[in-house]
């Protein structure tokens, strides 16, 4: 009970600095809308597998340069006083699901400008959003975690980019596979394994950030 | 003498496997012909390269849990020993495609996610440079070395499955057990899988005893 007491705090916490300087948000999805505008520039017109492919790149960067912030942002004295009041595990369930929730938001803009400015929808636009939706968990997920290993680590944001590559390429490659059925508007029954092998990663990921964490945090 | 009967055995089961390799009966067949003798030597290198991560994984438990400086160097020597392993797998798998397959790298599935899975452990030993503290090194290392494991596990044995892949056993191509119909194969293949394990471990012993000789010179 504690726990969630904390988690629900450490939340607010998140939201209140974010709503205070609107930075992260703000700057995320102007970094979002703008790559897909220099995107539309150079490309004018895209459909089917490209569109994909380029989605999903754009979806990486962006995402990387809003989770990182996550650990990476925090000051050593406001890490210091956030590991007097709360226990390690509501810090990271925290930013995890404050993560994901900023993951879902950006996505979704994302997903609607990427639309809007292309003039393309995938066959089967409800799989498509049943992708987005497990990539930005995946994205928060596994990006919040090695993120807080860069930030112990001290050397921002080269080695986040070096940790996560590795990391993050098998959940791009399943996630292009199973949009990629989205835009050819298959039967859904054919993704269901590429769903579930998300859902998988998801699920080890969280255990073993769970399980890692603690030792990470203390000093 | 009687402690070292392990690595008699490994050097004499690599022997017999070796020679035994080259000269034993194989089923004829086409397209295969000869390289199917690649199985003795390919196959065990992912094998040993498994066991050494593994075991690199148990020193990094171990190491969280009692904070010995003794399973750190453990545990990045037997990934060195590991990495070895499986660039020399990638090595013998390529030299095979490019006799079966017409071609060293065809971005098969199967390559592309064992050069990744390698790419995991390179951003292991990445992330022990870039930090310089000893006690900080260990425990950030540790951790991300069991952040990394299952990913590598996805990596080689699942996401494989789930595409067209050439490599024998994935994708409907059959494995060696459908050819090796008297057990012919099984007399070298077992003894070669053995013998490379227990001198992959006997490498990573003389690595970590090479390591704690020049650490306790420079103490």
């Amino acid at each position: 009970m504690q726990l969630i007491k904390e988690v629900k705090f450490l939340i607010g916490k998140e939201l209140l600095l974010e709503w205070r300087s609107k930075y992260a948000l703000n700057g995320v999805v102007l970094y979002v809308v703008s790559t897909v505008f220099v995107c539309f520039l150079s490309f004018v017109s895209l459909r089917g597998v490209t569109w994909n492919a380029l989605f999903w790149i754009i979806m990486l960067f962006a995402s990387i340069n809003a989770v990182s912030k996550s650990f990476l942002q925090e000051s050593k004295g406001r890490q210091l006083y956030i590991y007097t009041i709360a226990s390690p595990l509501a810090l990271i369930i925290s930013k995890t699901i404050y993560n994901i929730f900023l993951m879902l938001l950006l996505t979704l803009i994302a997903l609607g400008f990427y639309t809007l400015v292309f003039d393309y929808v995938p066959e089967d636009m409800g799989l498509y959003l049943v992708a987005t939706v497990l990539g930005s968990l995946s994205f928060s997920t596994i990006f919040t975690m090695i993120s807080a290993i860069a930030s112990k680590a001290g050397n921002g944001g080269m080695l986040m980019a070096i940790l996560s590559f590795p990391v993050i390429i098998p959940v791009i490659t399943v996630l292009i596979k199973l949009s990629k059925n989205a835009i050819d508007g298959l039967d859904r029954s054919v993704s269901l394994d590429e769903i579930g092998i998300l859902l998988i990663i998801n699920v080890l990921v969280a255990v073993f950030s769970l399980m890692l964490f603690p030792y990470l945090w203390r000093d | 003498m009687y402690k070292s009967w392990w690595k008699i055995l490994g050097a004499v089961l690599v022997v017999y496997s070796t020679i035994a390799g080259f000269l034993a009966s194989v089923p004829a067949l086409p397209i295969l012909h000869q390289s199917i003798r690649n199985l003795y030597f390919h196959v065990p290198m992912w094998f040993s390269m498994i066991v050494l991560f593994s075991v690199s994984v148990y020193h990094s438990i171990k190491y969280l849990s009692n904070n010995n400086e003794e399973h750190d160097m453990k545990a990045v020597q037997s990934v060195n020993a590991g990495v070895l392993f499986g660039i020399l797998g990638i090595i013998t798998g390529a030299i095979w495609a490019k006799f079966t397959w017409g071609q060293a790298w065809s971005f098969d599935v199967k390559q592309n996610f064992a050069a990744i899975a390698l790419l995991l452990y390179f951003a292991y030993l990445v992330l022990r440079n870039a930090i310089d503290e000893d006690q900080k090194r260990a425990k950030i290392a540790a951790i991300y070395n069991i952040f990394a494991f299952p990913m590598m596990v996805v990596l080689l044995f699942v996401l494989p499955r789930l595409s067209d892949s050439l490599h024998p056993g994935n994708g409907g191509n059959p494995g060696f057990n459908a050819y090796d119909l008297d057990s012919h194969m099984r007399m070298v293949f077992y003894p070669a899988c053995l013998g490379w394990i227990l001198i992959g471990y006997w490498i990573y012993t003389l690595l970590f005893r090479v390591s704690a000789i020049e650490k306790n010179k420079t103490v």
